[in-house]
């Protein structure tokens, strides 16, 4: 196991360990709202959130947070127009924003002000993507101003890949009891994986998103690694066929 | 020891891809290439940290090299790993002597015909956050002028990260090696579709994508998200059957 996959299944022990809402959201949903306050428990942080964001910018909205007020956070930035979780799934980087009484203050007048009224004063948003796949943000609030530390910012993009395999996988993503860690090394370096990636596109002609998901569904199905598929893919010996389920 | 008019062509070329809006995969190949040239036998490769502190493959002077890149990453050992774990440059390592130090790595770089190995942290104060890899197909040692010149690239590609002098360096260097990590990824997404939509080999794909580029005056990470997000949008180089094939 390399040192990021054993980050990755720490992160998801943590997310298995959050107590379940009984009053939660399902599925999916629910697992990313344990992502949330998992997070904040293990950083420390105030509050995450995750929100979601389209190519146009027309749809999108907040999908999980830690809390109510994180997700007023969350929603503050779709109603302004502005703030680092959009920066970040526009740039395609994290935004890092260690004080919003100052530097922040100038990106986003609007957001950086509301944000301290409600208590927060640094805010750090990572990306959720694969290379050109992307889905939205993942946001960290903090009451004080300063820096992740090194570790935090790791243990922050551990959870961001954590949330986008399940925005990937969906409802009906990894079978039950097998962590995405257990068969995924697709955040690891192997590049065959992102280019198996861009051959199921144009093989199955849908969008980068779904071609990574059809092709982890794959690699679930067969209950094999996902670079030994991504090579198979690469070499030409295996296409996936459109009427795949 | 390479020439004074050569060496001024290359820092030249490479601090011109540095003005403006330049993109840093193209930037970070560049810098490969000229490392390469630094020496007339000699091969480079470039590997960034991701935010696990674990190295990714970013760019490299020749196919053989990136295959020793990422042989490396596969098996935890080799002279970028030793040089990012310490922080200090690896130099005028006889790859034949090596097999007790890597004892995968040193056989398998010896097979692809190289003869030692040198390789210098990316550095941005107190933080290692890549290595510059060169390989020698000879075992003649560098000079310590050499060794000047190619620490002096490694530091310009950490610059070339940086972009901008800011006291916010710390986060923008990160954001900037996150942006860069995907910009590879988005590369071979891309080297994916336009390989299968006009049945050739992921190189042949990537040259035909870098060749157009080129030739229209896009940035290559710009092209590759357009080519994975909308593969309708350029055409020329995503129809199959038309593919443009680089000229020699």
């Amino acid at each position: 196991m390399t040192a990021s996959q054993g980050r990755l299944a720490h992160a998801n022990q943590l997310i298995d360990d959050e107590p379940t809402d009984p009053h939660g959201a399902p599925g999916t949903i629910g697992r990313l709202e344990r992502l949330c306050t998992a997070l904040t428990r293990s950083l420390p942080a105030t509050g995450v959130g995750v929100s979601l964001l389209t190519e146009d910018h027309q749809g999108g909205g907040t999908v999980a947070a830690s809390s109510a007020a994180s997700r007023r956070l969350e929603e503050l930035q779709f109603s302004l127009g502005e703030g680092p979780c959009i920066d970040a799934y526009t740039s395609r980087r994290p935004v890092l924003e260690p004080d919003l009484t100052t530097h922040g203050m100038r990106r986003w007048p609007g957001y950086a002000r509301a944000a301290c009224d409600h208590g927060v004063q640094a805010v750090f948003a990572f990306p959720l993507q694969v290379g050109a796949a992307r889905v939205g943000a993942l946001d960290v609030y903090r009451v004080e101003p300063g820096s992740l530390t090194a570790d935090g910012l790791t243990q922050a993009v551990t959870f961001a890949e954590v949330a986008m395999g399940l925005l990937v996988d969906g409802q009906d993503g990894a079978p039950d009891g097998r962590t995405i860690t257990d068969l995924d090394d697709a955040l690891a370096y192997r590049l065959e994986v992102y280019q198996a990636q861009g051959m199921v596109m144009v093989d199955l002609g849908v969008t980068i998103d779904e071609a990574m998901a059809r092709f982890r569904g794959h690699a679930y199905a067969e209950g094999r690694p996902v670079s030994d598929v991504a090579r198979d893919i690469v070499a030409g010996r295996l296409r996936l066929k459109r009427d795949a389920p | 020891m390479i020439a004074a008019d050569q060496l001024a062509e290359v820092f030249v070329e490479v601090a011109d891809t540095l003005v403006d809006d330049f993109d840093v995969i193209e930037f970070l190949e560049t810098l490969t290439k000229h490392t390469a040239d630094v020496s007339s036998t000699a091969s480079a490769g470039l590997l960034l940290a991701d935010a696990h502190g674990q190295l990714q493959y970013m760019a490299a002077s020749a196919e053989s090299v990136k295959l020793l890149e990422l042989f490396q990453l596969q098996y935890q050992e080799g002279p970028c790993l030793d040089c990012f774990r310490t922080g200090t440059a690896v130099i005028n390592t006889d790859l034949h002597e090596a097999a007790g130090r890597w004892p995968l790595f040193a056989p398998r770089a010896v097979e692809a015909g190289f003869q030692s190995v040198h390789a210098f942290p990316l550095r941005h104060r107190q933080r290692v956050i890549g290595a510059l890899n060169m390989f020698s197909t000879n075992t003649g040692l560098l000079e310590p002028g050499d060794v000047r010149i190619l620490q002096s690239l490694a530091d310009i590609a950490t610059i070339g990260l940086l972009q901008e002098r800011s006291i916010r360096s710390g986060e923008v260097l990160t954001e900037q090696l996150q942006g860069a990590l995907n910009s590879r990824i988005t590369i071979e997404q891309a080297k994916g579709v336009l390989a299968r939509t006009h049945g050739v080999d992921v190189n042949a794909a990537f040259e035909l994508m870098r060749h157009y580029a080129r030739r229209h005056h896009y940035r290559l990470t710009d092209i590759a998200q357009a080519i994975v997000t909308d593969p309708t949008s350029h055409p020329d180089l995503t129809t199959q059957g038309t593919p443009q094939v680089p000229s020699p």
